[in-house]
């Protein structure tokens, strides 16, 4: 992965709180065995609005997602992070985020970064009024800068240092392997494991 | 030994702690990671272009649900046939147990792990799949994951995360009779938000949740993570050790034995802190049915749909009235007169023979509603043996429902299992997002025994609201 430091761009203002992850993309747009090709997919029901953000031409090219609490609630479906970047999203910023969805951002080089509500709300009625305003994300520093204002944000500390070193994670935890093996020794011999024959396991255990 | 008294929480994570990351997450072992179709290709295709191995193919175990046909054994659909393939290569490559389609161990996977046998006490579970807490049931720290994070816990058994807060939920009181896991779930998230957990692993307790079977357990903790919470779960006591005992995963003899004793103390010490408390008194519970397009939109079946111009919160008035517009609901409708296309029985939150077994009472000597379709979806194959043995699926048949194979089905709509237009339906499930069960879909969360009473009265209705004539015959 390209090391990530900062990234600026346009707003994509998506006044709605709650948008689950099956808003994001439905779950008939998740039967491919790939990684790319969600453009098309991404917020699929909401797309036949000429008026939704994502449909406006002022607003082609822009980068910077902003949306209401709660953003990206639900299904643990990484399809919703790989939609929005090859929409051409490259961060999100909103009050909260589902958890998993935050991970699965970050672990995609997506920035999803939380900000007060306030400051949300600030910069969604200046995106809305202006198609050319743009965000400035600074993963360095933590920091979001806009239209002469700025805020702290705070990013999990291992993702941020894996995406400015544009490190990959199992790579890093790979080096652990020596904390892993001696976990494996610890655990009780009695959990369960799927030995070989397992997926014959008798039909009818008595 | 550390004199401050710990929560199970505690006691669960400090147990699979690998290591502390200098910045601050832990490495968490995980001890079961279980696989499905549809967000593992693209975890399995990283391990191809890296070179990595699976740790441990012993301690991982992979099924097919999500994308199953449950009308029949052939998969017409060319996109779903490939993941399942995708899938299917990936195990055989890897050595990793499948069961497919078909098989006699096929199922959802957060049914078909716990009756294995291979969730247990003390346990970390984790699987690409945000319901994954539903195996909290048993006292395991159980949570879902990315499909990236299943690439990780392939390649290196663990899971780097900073660890929640810890949050209490007491449940006081006794419920009403017929009132289940499902209506204290949707009761509980009312109250505190459809984000109301966030960010914390919750620990349910009470006697109400120690009256509960483990089915209705799994219920329980399958609902965490409608409240928005990490991951859910309840101390092991007698009734676990009871499910598990003679599963073909767990410990038998001395092992067993042993396996017992330490899982007697997995419970919160007496004056443990968490972050947070909520108690939940659920004297007088009636069944409760969703009204809006999240789980915390909900109310008591003897309730009507409500005014948004009463939400004193601006975000959750814009919230409801979108829900009231979506739903195509007026304020003011008393939530009974709401009638119904479609009933969804099955999912991993109410697929299990317990929930079966509550529908199939209510249908016994009925019939389904005129131009209402009844899906009848066992959550395995296993239950759909059991029940079959217990002669449900002719209670069902005869009703008028269909008897269908197992899988999450309408649950998500991914496959053909999908709600056409704008239809209604009444659904044992977890989620009644916007186009969950099919693009205009509109879903109210029921119980069982609520979903198989509306099937009969056409209309959202309680048991005891059917009328006894039919009952001649029962
Ligand atoms: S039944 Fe529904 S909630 Fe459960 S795993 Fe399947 S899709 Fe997810």
């Amino acid at each position: 992965m390209e090391p990530l430091r900062s990234h600026t761009g346009r707003c994509l203002p998506l006044r709605r709180t709650n948008v689950d992850t099956d808003q994001i993309i439905p779950s008939e747009h998740c039967r491919s065995v790939r990684r790319t090709g969600y453009a098309d997919a991404l917020f699929a029901r909401w797309r036949t609005d000429p008026g939704f953000v994502f449909e406006r031409p002022e607003r082609s090219g822009a980068t910077v997602l902003l949306a209401g609490a709660h953003f990206a609630t639900g299904s643990s479906r990484e399809h919703a992070v790989w939609a929005l970047r090859d929409w051409g999203v490259a961060a999100v910023v909103a009050p909260s985020f589902g958890d998993i969805f935050r991970r699965n951002a970050l672990k995609n080089g997506l920035l999803a970064v939380v900000l007060p509500e306030r400051a949300v709300a600030s910069l969604l009625e200046r995106a809305e009024a202006d198609p050319a305003f743009d965000v400035t994300l600074d993963l360095e520093e933590c920091r979001v800068t806009a239209g002469g204002e700025s805020w702290g944000f705070d990013i999990d500390a291992r993702a941020r240092r894996l995406l400015l070193a544009g490190h990959d994670d199992i790579t890093a935890t790979l080096t652990r392997q020596d904390a892993i093996a001696r976990h494996e020794r610890t655990r009780p011999h009695w959990r369960p494991a799927l030995t070989p024959g397992w997926a014959s396991v008798p039909a009818e255990p008595s | 030994m550390s004199a401050a008294p710990a929560t199970i929480i505690d006691k669960l994570w400090d147990g699979a702690v690998v290591c502390t990351e200098p910045d601050g997450p832990d490495l968490l072992y995980v001890d079961l990671h279980l696989v499905h179709e549809a967000t593992s290709p693209q975890a399995f295709e990283g391990l191809r272009l890296s070179g990595h191995k699976v740790r441990r193919p012993d301690l991982t175990l992979a099924v097919e649900d999500h994308n199953v046909p449950t009308d029949s054994l052939t998969v017409s659909d060319a996109l779903g046939r490939e993941q399942l393939e995708t899938l299917r290569r990936n195990c055989a490559d890897h050595g990793i147990a499948l069961f497919p389609h078909g098989h006699r161990r096929q199922g959802v996977v957060h049914v078909v792990g716990p009756e294995l046998g291979l969730v247990q006490p003390g346990m970390t579970v984790v699987c690409g799949d945000s319901h994954t807490s539903t195996h909290g049931a048993f006292g395991a720290l159980a949570f879902g994951v990315g499909t990236s994070d299943v690439e990780h816990v392939l390649a290196t058994q663990t899971v780097a995360v900073q660890k929640p807060r810890t949050m209490l939920v007491e449940f006081t009181g006794t419920p009403a009779d017929g009132v289940t896991a499902k209506d204290l779930m949707l009761a509980l998230i009312t109250r505190i938000g459809a984000n109301g957990a966030h960010g914390h692993v919750v620990e349910y307790r009470g006697d109400a949740v120690r009256a509960l079977s483990m089915e209705s357990r799994m219920t329980m903790c399958n609902l965490s993570v409608e409240a928005g919470a990490r991951a859910g779960l309840i101390a092991p006591d007698e009734t676990t050790f009871a499910y598990l005992a003679g599963r073909p995963g767990s410990p038998a003899g001395p092992a067993g034995r042993e396996a017992v004793a330490h899982w007697r103390t997995l419970a919160s010490d007496p004056g443990a802190v968490f972050d947070r408390t909520v108690t939940v008194d659920v004297s007088g519970l009636t069944p409760w049915v969703t009204w809006g397009t999240n789980p915390g939109q909900a109310v008591p079946m003897a309730g009507t749909v409500p005014d948004p111009a009463a939400f004193t919160d601006p975000d959750e008035r814009a919230a409801a009235r979108r829900a009231l517009d979506y739903m195509d609901l007026a304020p003011g409708t008393p939530m009974r007169d709401i009638a119904v296309d479609t009933v969804f029985i099955g999912s991993c939150t109410n697929g299990r023979l317990d929930d079966l077994r509550a529908a199939a009472e209510v249908l016994r000597g009925r019939r389904v509603h005129d131009g209402v379709r009844v899906l009848v979806v066992p959550g395995s194959m296993d239950v759909r043996v059991h029940a079959e043995r217990e002669g449900l699926h002719d209670v069902f048949t005869a009703a008028g429902a269909e008897w269908r194979l197992p899988g999450c089905s309408m649950c998500l709509g991914m496959n053909s299992d999908r709600l056409p237009g704008s239809q209604r339906c009444a659904s044992t499930s977890n989620r009644n997002y916007e186009g969950r069960q099919g693009p205009r879909a509109r879903t109210h969360l029921v119980s069982p025994a609520v979903a198989a009473a509306t099937a009969v009265a056409g209309r959202l209705a309680l048991p005891a609201d059917l009328p006894r004539g039919d009952q001649w015959n029962r």
